[in-house]
C-alpha cells in the first residue's frame, strides 16, 4: 500500500485540501462560499481514497481488457463514484438552499440572513 | 413465512425504497392511494421488523449477505474475507430498527392532515420514505462504507424535508444548517472510512474489529468518527443545528428527525463497542463518552429554560435528554474491560441508557406532535401568545401531559424507569455523575411545567375562542406513541427483559459479532 511512503506528493494535496477546506468553512460568512468549501472538502476525501488504491505502473481495472498481473485496486474507484454522485447531490440541495434563503432575506452573508438565535 | 424472515433484513429497507419512488406516480393517479400506500407499505415494515425481532431474541444474529448463493454464505469460497456487502442485525441494530419503524409510522399518520395545506405532498412523502431507508440502513448495515451511504442518504431526505415548508425563512435556515452539518460530518466518516481501507484493505465491520490494531491511524479514525457522530447526534458542544433544525422542521419531521439522530448515536455506539471493542482505550474513550453526555445534559437544559418557542424548548430538551443515553451507555464502555464492575452495574447503567433512546423517541417525539398540532390550530409557536388552550384542544392537552411527565422522570411513566436505572448504576460508579442527572430531571419538570402552563391553563383568550381540536389523523398519531409510552410505563420490567437487555448484551460481546461474520 502507498500510505507507508511518507510525504506522497498526493496526500499532501490531500492534506491541502482537506484544510483548505475546513478553513474556509469556518472562516467565510457568504453562504455560496460555504457551499464551494464542501465542495473542496469532498474532493479532498475523494482524492484521498482515490490514491489509496494506486499502485505504480498500474492500468484501469477493466477485467477484459488488462493484464492480470498490475492493476489499480478497484474498491476505492467503486467508493469514490459512489461518494462523487452523492456530493453532487448534497451540493445541488444547498445550493437551492442558498436560493431560498436569498429570496427570502435578501442576502447570503450568514449573519445578515440569520433570522434564529440563541 | 420462514423466506419472509429470511428476507427480512433486505425487505425493509427495498420496499420503502421501492415505495418511495412509487408514491410520485401514484400521486398523479389518486391522492388518496398515496397516503394509503405510504401507511400500508410503513405498517408492513414494522410488521417486518417485529417478526424479525422475534426470530433474533430466539435465534441470534441475523447475516444477510447481498449477491451470495444463500443470505447466509458471508465469505465466498477461495476468500479469506467478506467482499460483499452484508447486513448484520443483531438485538441492538432491531432495538433501533423497532424505534425507527414505530415514530416513522406514528409521524407518517401524523403528517396526512399537518401537510395538507402544502404544495408537493407526493415529493413530501419521497423523502420521508427515503428518510426512513436511510435510517433503517445505518441501523443493520454491517459495512463501514454502507453506513457513510446510508448516513447520507438519511441526511439528504432529512435536510430537504426540514426546509419542506419554503414559505418559512426559518425553515430553510434550519434546513441549510443541517445539510452543512450532516455533509461535513459524513465526509469525516468517509475520511475515516478511508483510513480502514488503507490499512486491513477491508470495508465490514467485522472484519475490521477482527484483525484491528489500535495503530496511530486507528486513534485518528476513532477521533474522527466520534467528532463525526457527536455532531450529527446534536452533543453539545456541538449542537447550534439542532434548535434550529428541529424547530423549523414539520412537526411529524421533527419526531423522526430525532429518531435520526439517534441512528447516529447508534453508529457511535458501534464503532466504540464492535468495532474498537477490546482494543480500545477504554476507560478514557469512555470518559469522553461520559463528559460529552455530561456537557449535553448541562447545557441542554439550562438553555432550554430561557425559551419561549416551544418547540425550541423541545429541542433543548432532546440535546439533554440524549445526554442520559451518552451517560448510561458511557459508563457501561468504561467499565468494559473490568468483568466485575461490568457485572455490577457497567451492564445495568448501559441498559438503562439504551432504554431510554427508545423512551426518548417515544416521548419526545410525542411531544413534538402536540407542539405541531397546537401550531396547526394557531399559528403560533410562540408561548406567551399561547393560553387556555386546554379548553379547546383536550386530547392534546392529555398527551402533552404523559409526555411532559415522562420526560422529567416522573414515576410511573416509562421515562422514570429508564432514568432510575442510569441513576442507580451510575450512583455506584461516581456519585457525583447521579446526582447532576437527578438535579436535570427537576429543572426539565420545572421547564415543562412553564410550557404546560402558559400552553393549556388560564381562561380562555379571545383570539383562541373558536380553536378546534387537532385533526383525527394528527390526534391518531399522537395516540399511537402515547399508548405505547402508557404500555412502556404499565410494564417497565417486561420492556427491560424482552428488548433492552439483549441490546446491551448484544453490544457488550463483540465476539459474536464478529463470529456471526467470520465464522468460528
Amino acid at each position: 500500500m502507498m500510505v507507508g511512503i511518507p510525504f506522497n506528493v498526493p496526500f499532501l494535496a490531500v492534506a491541502a485540501l482537506i484544510g483548505i477546506a475546513f478553513y474556509i468553512i469556518l472562516s467565510q460568512r457568504n453562504l455560496i462560499k460555504l457551499v464551494m468549501g464542501l465542495g473542496i472538502m469532498a474532493s479532498g476525501v475523494n482524492l484521498f481514497l482515490v490514491t489509496l488504491g494506486y499502485r505504480e505502473g498500474g492500468v484501469a481495472p477493466i477485467y477484459t481488457h488488462a493484464p492480470i498481473e498490475r492493476m489499480v485496486l478497484p474498491v476505492p474507484q467503486a467508493l469514490t463514484l459512489t461518494s462523487i454522485v452523492i456530493a453532487v447531490a448534497t451540493l445541488a440541495l444547498m445550493l437551492s438552499m442558498v436560493v431560498h434563503i436569498y429570496r427570502h432575506t435578501g442576502s447570503i452573508d450568514s449573519e445578515e440572513s440569520r433570522t434564529m438565535k440563541g | 413465512m420462514d423466506k419472509l424472515i429470511t428476507h427480512s433484513p433486505i425487505l425493509i429497507i427495498a420496499i420503502p425504497l421501492l415505495a418511495a419512488f412509487l408514491t410520485p406516480l401514484i400521486s398523479r393517479v389518486n391522492e388518496k392511494a398515496r397516503d394509503v400506500l405510504v401507511i400500508t407499505t410503513l405498517a408492513f415494515v414494522e410488521f417486518l421488523v417485529i417478526i424479525l425481532a422475534r426470530d433474533i431474541y430466539a435465534n441470534g444474529i441475523h447475516i444477510y449477505t447481498l449477491g451470495a448463493s444463500s443470505p447466509t454464505l458471508t465469505i465466498p469460497e477461495q476468500y479469506m474475507v467478506p467482499v460483499r456487502i452484508i447486513l448484520e442485525v443483531d438485538a441492538m441494530s432491531i432495538f433501533m430498527g423497532i424505534i425507527s419503524a414505530t415514530v416513522s409510522l406514528a409521524a407518517a399518520v401524523y403528517s396526512l392532515s399537518f401537510m395538507k395545506e402544502e404544495t408537493g405532498r407526493d415529493r413530501f412523502y419521497t423523502l420521508l420514505l427515503l428518510m426512513i431507508v436511510g435510517m433503517f440502513g445505518m441501523e443493520f448495515t454491517g459495512d463501514m462504507f454502507n453506513l457513510f451511504v446510508f448516513l447520507e442518504i438519511a441526511s439528504i431526505s432529512g435536510a430537504a424535508l426540514a426546509a419542506f415548508r419554503t414559505r418559512f425563512t426559518d425553515a430553510v435556515e434550519g434546513g441549510f444548517k443541517y445539510i452543512i452539518i450532516s455533509s461535513a460530518g459524513a465526509l469525516v466518516v468517509l475520511f475515516s472510512v478511508g483510513i480502514f481501507y488503507a490499512q486491513y484493505n477491508l470495508l465490514n465491520i467485522a472484519a475490521l474489529a477482527q484483525v484491528i490494531q489500535y495503530t496511530m491511524l486507528d486513534k485518528i479514525a476513532l477521533a474522527l468518527l466520534v467528532i463525526a457522530f457527536a455532531m450529527k447526534l446534536g452533543g453539545v458542544p456541538l449542537h447550534m443545528w439542532v434548535p434550529d433544525t428541529y424547530a423549523a422542521a414539520p412537526a411529524g419531521i421533527t419526531a423522526m428527525l430525532v429518531v435520526s439522530s439517534q441512528a447516529c448515536m447508534y453508529a457511535l455506539f458501534r464503532v466504540c463497542f464492535t468495532l474498537y471493542g477490546v482494543t480500545l482505550n477504554m476507560a478514557t474513550v469512555g470518559w469522553i463518552v461520559i463528559i460529552l453526555g455530561m456537557l449535553s445534559m448541562f447545557v441542554g437544559v439550562t438553555m432550554a429554560i430561557p425559551q419561549i418557542d416551544i418547540k425550541r424548548l423541545m429541542s433543548y430538551h432532546a440535546i439533554s435528554q440524549s445526554g442520559y443515553m451518552l451517560l448510561g451507555v458511557g459508563v457501561g464502555l468504561a467499565v468494559l474491560g473490568n468483568p466485575e464492575a461490568l457485572a455490577t452495574y457497567g451492564r445495568e447503567a448501559m441498559s438503562g441508557g439504551i432504554f431510554h433512546i427508545i423512551n426518548h423517541a417515544l416521548y419526545k417525539g410525542l411531544l413534538f406532535l402536540t407542539a405541531g398540532a397546537l401550531f396547526y390550530r394557531t399559528g403560533t409557536r410562540d408561548l406567551n401568545k399561547m393560553g387556555g388552550l386546554g379548553h379547546n384542544m383536550k386530547f392534546t392537552s392529555i398527551f402533552f401531559i404523559i409526555g411532559a411527565l415522562s420526560i422529567s422522570g416522573i414515576p410511573p411513566f416509562n421515562g422514570f424507569a429508564s432514568k432510575i436505572m442510569i441513576y442507580e448504576s451510575v450512583y455506584r460508579f461516581n456519585p457525583i455523575l447521579a446526582v447532576i442527572a437527578m438535579l436535570v430531571s427537576i429543572i426539565t419538570l420545572a421547564s415543562f411545567t412553564k410550557a404546560f402552563q402558559s400552553a393549556f391553563t388560564g381562561p380562555q383568550l379571545p383570539q383562541y375562542k373558536d380553536v378546534k381540536e387537532a385533526p383525527r389523523s394528527m390526534l391518531i398519531g399522537m395516540g399511537i406513541l402515547a399508548s405505547i409510552i402508557i404500555f412502556f410505563s404499565l410494564f417497565p420490567g417486561l420492556i427491560v427483559g424482552w428488548i433492552v437487555y439483549p441490546a446491551a448484551d448484544a453490544l457488550i460481546n463483540q465476539a459474536i459479532y464478529i463470529s456471526a461474520v467470520m465464522g468460528g
